[in-house]
């Protein structure tokens, strides 16, 4: 169904006009108009800090808008003015929202989190003394629904399992099933629901999202990836530093001019390629590794990284690809046998990892990779103040050597320069900045180091256009220009071909194959299914 | 204008804002009852000198992610073992002071590694374990008191010869030797310089010590474990140095208590003392996770205050004492308070 189909003079299912908002004197929205109309999907996309999520917020009646002193402007919901106050509010209009990080309850089974507080029950002798509280649950009723919901949205997993434990895309889908079995449900905001997805399950949401419209539920969704906008959304809303820069149909507007509209700046070329040499000798050598990560166990890898190459791993979520990198810089337990530059290089020990030029920018950026208490300088020198004892000045008792203030701040703003972080100054509060501005922050910190192998894992997820770009380029400047081997880790197969010189694919814990960047697409997704040998 | 009142109150927190309302308060009753607010504000230095170290020893435990040290008796201990054995050696005077601090320290040393280390195998309920620990401990010692070989016979009982007293006096050993030194008044208000720049000058050190490469790490694991393990720190070593050196504070800070006390109290007189400690330094605006330099400062301050001129006003204004009462919830309550704002940033 598309926006033109719905019936006109009808209120629309969701109308802002001219929505203001203001954190502590800076304006994050600035008069922000939008309707989305019942069974329409509506994408918003916009670069991180553009003020979707505020926008999201306000709709949603998250405390955070009402504790920084509420907003400006109204919004209509079905031609009704309304202004909540709390998520419940929200929910009880007809508003549902399917979260970036999950809101589910970890110890509760699936089919209980998708009933939540809207359980079938039956009355109890005990109900006219105590009211509905001490009902009954109707559980067979209760699995039967969420079975419904579930296999709406294609997730053949057993109703009856704890949240515990699931892979991160079977999470979102538990949350798109409990929107899904909601009756009442007028609008539905996506958040983001894409960042931990795969390509199949990326695809599957989209058909979900679809299935809503249908229904007549007006769908609002906020993305990063313009392809999934593309496939998906019947109009687009482009915003850019709270204002509402462009509102097109992406049927007839090319990936290329949404992404000029958000970015405000034409899209640069790709990064450049260089010239590798191929029979150079190895800068990683690894045979037998197994790495015991939770969620992406590595069994028996055994890989070569060659001197001032990019080499990619790529493959499905789950199958052990994060691991390799893990294992290696010592997060993880792992054992086997690695030679760096030819000599042997000790395993589970982080410390000595660092020592011996290896850096590592983790894909948990907000677990692994930051001090989020801390400040952007502070970030970027540790591991190199640790490791190597640098910014220190000098002292008789090498753990009592007090931090070089003057030679930190210097770094910091030199990085700030170079990698074009948008920060307020190197004192901020790293938590404080956006998604790509924190990884590029991780970046700084690992390029401290001045690695000669760089491991870097899911560099770009969830970052926006803009930054996504920079922080490509940045990885081969460093590759180029300075001679660091990188090797890659990502779940994005279009990136990774187009930087990398090799690209290698794991596939149950081990090495599937290594693919040229320039094989053909079948060759990645035969490889990517375990099914190399069967096409061979 | 309102909105800017309003940012100066989150700022500077509600709570201080009500303790420092109280204190004034209490000093506007004491100037309205002509009570004599030169010898009342000369107490309360006193006392800021006198606690201010025990409650910066709780810093490093907090910043070391081991929340507010309830175990601080641990250190104390070592530092009353260290006082204990100096006067039964007879060292007299500033030598004295030395020696007990010296042995407070080698003590305080091994205690700490083995708190750290156990509070390593029992992460999460650091201030449980610390209240308990401490409590125990403290209980342990008293039998220790009665039955350690001590001779001299200042220190153990009268009657009978054995076993320590309640409480040593240090007249003429070392009272009050770090508050006399330098000591000078200002109209009419004596300083305790000494014991001042004692304070004083562990706080620099302690500030210092945090911008150190260890001081970094520790601060660093408790931020965030999974990241210091990245970058080649183990928060299990951390949280051993936290402990090592909230207890070496801790114990320097008893000795240094005891002198301006001008007694060393022994047996169940430690079991509370981590309380009022921790009382100041979240009055002062430190949370379970985060405390700074200032924090100790303003929050000792704050409290020592209140303690001191509670008693004489509240007696002036009611018949009666209620500033025991007071002091209990203002402790209690603060502590309490901080509880609830767990997990909250």
């Amino acid at each position: 169904m598309s926006a033109t189909s719905t019936t006109s003079g009808n209120a629309a299912a969701l109308e802002l006009r001219d929505v203001v908002k203001e954190f502590e004197g800076n304006r994050v929205l600035k008069g922000v108009s939008l309707t989305v109309s019942a069974g329409e999907i509506h994408a918003l996309v916009g670069e991180n800090g553009a003020g979707k999520s505020t926008l999201m917020n306000i709709l949603f009646g998250m405390p955070v808008i009402h504790e920084t002193g509420g907003y400006g402007g109204q919004a209509l919901l079905g031609g009704e003015a309304v202004r909540f106050k709390s998520p419940a509010e929200a929910m009880a209009a007809g508003i549902g929202m399917v979260h970036q990080e999950f809101m589910l309850l970890p110890g509760f089974r699936v089919a209980e989190n998708i009933k939540l507080n809207r359980e079938p029950a039956h009355p109890t002798p005990l109900t006219p003394l105590f009211g509905h509280g001490l009902d009954a649950l109707d559980v067979p009723r209760m699995r039967r629904d969420a079975r419904q919901a579930l296999d709406r949205v294609g997730l053949g997993i057993d109703e009856w399992l704890p949240v515990a434990g699931l892979p991160v895309g079977h999470m979102q889908f538990v949350e798109i099933a409990r929107e899904m079995d909601k009756e009442r449900l007028k609008l539905l905001i996506f958040d983001e629901p894409t960042a931990v997805l795969t390509e199949t399950e990326a695809d599957r949401l989209l058909e979900a999202m679809r299935d809503f419209a249908a229904r007549g539920v007006a769908v609002l969704f906020i993305t990063h990836r313009l392809d999934e906008v593309r496939a998906a959304a019947d109009r687009v809303t482009v915003l850019r530093d709270g204002e509402i820069v462009g509102q097109v149909d992406p049927k007839t507007t090319s990936v290329v001019r949404i992404a000029e509209l958000m970015v405000g700046r034409p899209a640069a070329a790709a990064a450049g390629r260089r010239a590798f040499d191929a029979a150079g000798d190895a800068a990683l050598t690894i045979t037998k590794l197994m790495v015991d990560m939770p969620g992406e166990p590595v069994h028996d890898v055994s890989l070569t990284v060659k001197r001032g190459e990019i080499l990619g791993i790529g493959g499905l979520a789950g199958q052990g690809k994060i691991g390799i990198a893990n294992g290696i810089m010592g997060l993880y337990p792992a054992s086997g046998e690695v030679l760096l530059h030819g000599e042997p290089f000790p395993l589970n020990e982080p410390r000595k990892a660092l020592e011996r030029g290896l850096a590592f920018v983790s894909e948990d950026r907000r677990g692994v990779g930051l001090l989020g208490e801390e400040s952007v300088e502070l970030n970027i020198a540790l591991a190199a103040l640790e490791a190597q004892g640098r910014f220190l000045r000098r002292f008789p008792i090498p753990a009592l050597r007090p931090l070089d203030q003057g030679a930190l701040r210097r770094h910091a703003l030199d990085m700030i320069e170079r990698l074009d972080i948008r920060t307020q100054g190197p004192t901020q509060q790293v938590r404080r900045l956006s998604g790509g501005n924190q990884q590029k922050v991780c970046l700084a910190r690992a390029m401290t180091l001045e690695p000669k192998l760089l491991f870097v894992s899911e560099p770009t997820r969830g970052i926006d256009v803009g930054a996504k770009e920079r922080v490509l380029q940045i990885l081969v400047g460093l590759n180029r220009d300075q001679g660091v081997t990188v090797v890659m880790t990502s779940s994005e197969l279009a990136e990774l071909r187009s930087l990398c010189d090799r690209i290698a694919i794991v596939y149950r814990g081990r090495i599937e194959t290594i693919l040229p960047p320039g094989a053909p697409d079948a060759a990645f997704g035969l490889a990517m299914a375990g099914e190399t040998a069967a096409a061979a | 204008m309102n909105e800017q009142i309003r940012a100066t109150i989150k700022e500077i927190g509600l709570p201080r804002l009500l303790i420092a309302g109280f204190l004034l308060a209490l000093f506007a009753v004491a100037v309205a009852t002509h009570m004599d607010l030169r010898s009342l504000i000369s107490d309360s230095i006193t006392r800021v000198a006198r606690n201010g170290i025990l409650v910066l020893a709780l810093l490093p435990a907090v910043q070391g992610g081991l929340g507010l040290n309830f175990g601080l008796p641990i250190g104390i201990i070592c530092g009353l073992i260290g006082c204990v054995v100096s006067l039964n050696a007879g060292v007299m005077g500033v030598a004295g002071l030395a020696y007990a601090t010296g042995i407070g320290l080698v003590l305080a040393i091994p205690a700490g590694v083995a708190y750290g280390w156990l509070l390593n195998r029992t992460r999460g309920q650091e201030m449980m374990v610390g209240t308990y620990l401490g409590f125990a401990i403290v209980s342990g010692m008293s039998i220790f008191w009665l039955l350690a070989p001590f001779k001299n016979p200042t220190l153990v009982w009268a009657i009978g010869g054995k076993g320590l007293r309640t409480t040593l006096a240090l007249t003429g050993i070392y009272d009050k030797i770090l508050d006399r030194w330098l000591a000078f008044s200002v109209a009419g208000v004596a300083i305790p310089t000494g014991a001042l720049l004692v304070f004083g000058g562990l706080c620099f050190l302690v500030w210092l010590f945090f911008r150190t490469q260890m001081g970094i790490s520790i601060a660093a694991a408790r931020s965030n474990p999974r990241f210091a393990l990245a970058a080649g720190i183990s928060d299990q070593r951390t949280r051993i140095q936290a402990s090592v050196l909230t207890t070496v504070l801790g114990a320097i800070g008893i000795v240094v208590y005891s002198q301006s006390f001008g007694f060393v109290q022994l047996y169940t007189a430690p079991l509370l003392m981590a309380f009022p400690a921790i009382a100041c330094i979240l009055i002062g605006g430190a949370t379970v996770t985060r405390a700074t330099i200032g924090n100790v400062v303003i929050g000792t301050l704050l409290f020592q205050s209140i303690l001191t001129i509670a008693l004489p006003v509240t007696s002036q204004v009611i018949e009666g004492d209620i500033s025991e009462t007071a002091r209990l919830i203002i402790q209690n309550g603060m502590i309490l308070y901080a509880l609830t704002r767990v997990g909250k940033s």
